[in-house]
């Protein structure tokens, strides 16, 4: 493909299918991109170029926004060994995937704004994708003290999470959620009561049951979500639940959505196409948090996403290595990796029938680009061009010595996948490009 | 004889001739055992680890004279603390063992799944010696054993298993196999101390023990470890003894002929009455003997498979 390392004169994507959820447009046309944002679109745009433009041929392949992955989890600081934000960036790319708002649970914690800039920072410096730093909420992530809320939002923090820890003391939460309103910064919690996790790895039921390991029951998640909904609508302030995996946190969300909270969830990519039973004998890959649940429980989260309960489908990119993961799975970490995989992975969803390739882009770009109030998930003209050249049919078997990513926890090694990005842009720059020839 | 397993997991996988083929070749060692001269040589000049990474007399003891009884060169390594403690993981104490050649390695971990991640990473068999709450297949074995040779044959017997089911290995085996070769098991415990959809594995449940033992073969007592009395599962020993406690009184409602068993080692007073363990239905003692046989019959059976190594996961 004939593509400058850094193209700084107008160009057009042509021969494209336009797909954008911030607008509703699907239909064959061209984007024009000039300094780095969308000049133009929509069908007529290739007919108006003048013929000294740029022309790259997207083949009839599908134009959409990039992705916004609203939970990324890298090893920096702390454990690079696993994942820098340079590594991270470049898996993000691969998969389309051009925000990525990373989690606060690093070595230190980002709980501090000269934090906050560090990542900024760095990401600047490294990273081929855009990033957004979130900001812990309570210093160490410990469920305690409240952080400079007002200072790291002020210093570029996209929003405030507890990482993979929840705030069990109410009080503490509300506190919290009431300050954070002032300004209007969205709080991102992983409802899971770890007293009612207690030492359970995976989803309780016949298969825990099964292999000896102690169950986590699905009230360990609603009880909290439950909670989280009571305090934000005493609050006010805008809540979303990170992941969600029962379908009775669905029906409590939705509940809170008719009441008009402010209300939204997400979704990992895992528990939209696995459940317990990929765990087999004890792989480790698959132990993550929330676990993975029953096949019905999946099916109920793919519902979710189609009727607009569940607004944000994560990757919930947690790479961990060896001195993690291969141990016996009680004793090994929670998570894997997903940047990668995350599009291709939603794709069987969009195979099956399930959900609309629109429903799919909207909740992995253009809500979670609202939800975090960035410039992005849109091809709007003027909007930053971050966009994605996707085959949405083109066969491929994932291995994990393919990734980018630093670490190789892939839950989909050796999977069959139908799907895959060709080009990703960030302002207007190539930084992926896939030949399947 | 048709057993076509490099190793020993757990009782899943095993069909049920082979688990008669298994206990059929123990009757055979039974007998060695009883001899004067107890040594056989077929497990000449092969070596064999047990690897403890929980302590335990018993068992240990019962695979390393069953080992050396077959005639092999047994080591015992016992891991106090876990291997991640330490900062070794696992699989690292594997790659390490692995390079020693050993020809079977019997394993002990308090996590569920340690001997089937080990299993994947050497070159040897693998004899599963109790994972977590997951399996003790010779433990299942044994007891199956001792009870054939008390009832002529499972199929049909009535089992009950009481006690602390949810933490229990020894309960998830004896289900899969007494299943498996057709005994009906009852489970009798406090919902505490009961597994999710425990039902599922094809057992009755009983929080009433009176009713759980009405008419029962075989009365199956569990221990219950201190860390789990006095308010976590249960609220105090005298009320768990009270309802779930083996006695005279509550061993009338099984059949005149039922035996008593428990896998050792007990808590009398806690879950067993101790002039119930100590009298002539307790067929505790025979257990252990049980357990030296069963464990010969499998260690001779995988040394018989491992002629042809396995090839090692690379990764």
């Amino acid at each position: 493909m004939k593509m400058p390392e850094r193209q700084k004169a107008p160009f057009a994507l042509t021969n494209v299918k336009l797909l954008d959820p911030s607008t509703g447009l699907d239909e064959p046309g061209a984007i024009l991109i000039e300094d780095g944002k969308v000049k133009a679109i929509g069908a007529t745009v290739a007919s108006q170029l003048s013929s000294d433009i740029l022309r790259v041929d997207g083949a009839g392949k599908i134009a959409a926004p990039g992705l916004v992955d609203m939970h990324v989890t890298t090893g920096e600081p702390g454990a690079e060994h696993r994942e820098t934000l340079k590594s991270a960036s470049q898996a993000a790319a691969a998969g389309g995937v051009t925000t990525m708002a990373c989690m606060p649970d690093t070595d230190p914690v980002i709980d501090d704004i000269a934090l906050v800039d560090f990542i900024k920072r760095r990401a600047r410096d490294t990273a081929k994708v855009h990033v957004h730093p979130y900001a812990a909420m309570t210093r160490g992530l410990k469920g305690k003290e409240m952080t400079e809320i007002g200072l790291m939002i002020e210093a570029g923090a996209v929003a405030l999470s507890n990482g993979r820890k929840a705030i069990t003391n109410a009080q503490i939460m509300r506190r919290v959620m009431s300050y954070a309103r002032d300004f209007d910064a969205l709080i991102v919690h992983h409802p899971e009561d770890p007293d009612l996790v207690g030492n359970g790895v995976m989803n309780l039921g016949e298969t825990s049951t099964r292999l000896g390991l102690a169950g986590i029951p699905a009230e360990a998640e609603t009880i909290m979500v439950a909670r989280d909904v009571r305090l934000a609508q005493l609050t006010g302030c805008r809540y979303h639940a990170s992941q969600i995996s029962c379908a009775e946190s669905l029906d409590i969300i939705r509940r809170a959505k008719d009441k008009g909270l402010a209300v939204t969830c997400g979704v990992s990519i895992n528990h939209l196409t696995l459940n317990e039973n990929d765990i087999g004998l004890y792989r480790t890959f698959y132990k993550m948090s929330p676990p993975l649940r029953s096949e019905a429980e999946r099916q109920a989260m793919i519902e979710g996403v189609a009727d607009g309960t569940i607004d944000v489908i994560v990757s919930a990119h947690d790479p961990q290595d060896v001195d993690t993961k291969r141990h016996p799975f009680a004793e090994c970490a929670d998570g894997a990796v997903g940047l990668e995989t995350m599009l291709p992975a939603a794709m069987r969803m969009i195979h099956s029938g399930q959900l609309t390739m629109m429903q799919a882009i909207k909740a992995l770009s253009t809500t979670p680009a609202q939800l975090l109030g960035l410039d992005a998930g849109s091809l709007k003209p003027g909007m930053p061009a971050d966009i994605i050249i996707f085959d949405p049919d083109l066969p491929w078997v994932m291995d994990r010595d393919m990734l980018q990513s630093r670490s190789k926890n892939t839950a989909f090694h050796k999977a069959q996948l139908s799907g895959k990005v060709l080009q990703t842009y960030v302002e207007g720059q190539l930084v992926h490009h896939y030949d399947p020839r | 004889m048709a057993f076509a397993h490099h190793h020993l997991l757990g009782i899943a996988g095993l069909t049920p001739p082979e688990i008669t083929a298994l206990l059929d070749l123990a009757e055979d060692a039974v007998d060695i055992s009883r001899q004067v001269e107890k040594k056989k040589v077929i497990l000449k000049g092969r070596t064999q680890i047990n690897l403890f990474f929980e302590a335990s007399t018993r068992t240990q003891s019962s695979f390393e004279l069953a080992g050396k009884r077959l005639g092999a060169d047994v080591m015992n390594m016992s891991v106090k603390n876990s291997s991640v403690s330490k900062g070794e993981t696992l699989l690292d104490t594997a790659t390490t063992l692995n390079a020693m050649h050993p020809d079977i390695l019997v394993v002990r971990h308090n996590a569920a799944g340690a001997p089937q991640l080990l299993a994947r990473k050497v070159g040897c068999s693998v004899i599963n010696a109790g994972d977590g709450a997951h399996e003790h297949p010779t433990q299942a074995l044994l007891d199956a054993l001792t009870i054939r040779r008390h009832k002529g044959t499972l199929e049909g017997l009535v089992v009950a298993i009481c006690g602390d089911i949810l933490h229990s290995r020894v309960a998830r085996s004896n289900i899969l196999l007494l299943t498996a070769m057709g005994a009906e098991v009852r489970l009798v415990a406090p919902s505490t101390l009961l597994p999710d959809s425990v039902e599922a594995m094809g057992v009755k449940c009983f929080r009433d023990m009176r009713k759980g033992l009405d008419g029962a073969d075989v009365v199956m007592m569990l221990r219950l470890q201190l860390e789990r009395m006095n308010g976590a599962f249960v609220p105090s020993i005298r009320e768990y003894f009270h309802f779930y406690g083996l006695d005279e009184e509550k061993l009338k409602y099984a059949r005149e002929d039922a035996i008593v068993m428990h896998p050792g080692p007990m808590n009398r007073g806690v879950e067993i009455d101790s002039s119930v363990a100590d009298s002539g239905r307790s067929v505790i003692h025979e257990q252990v003997e049980m357990g030296v046989a069963v464990r010969m019959a499998i260690i001779e059976l995988l040394a018989k498979n491992s002629l042809e190594a396995q090839p090692v996961e690379q990764d």
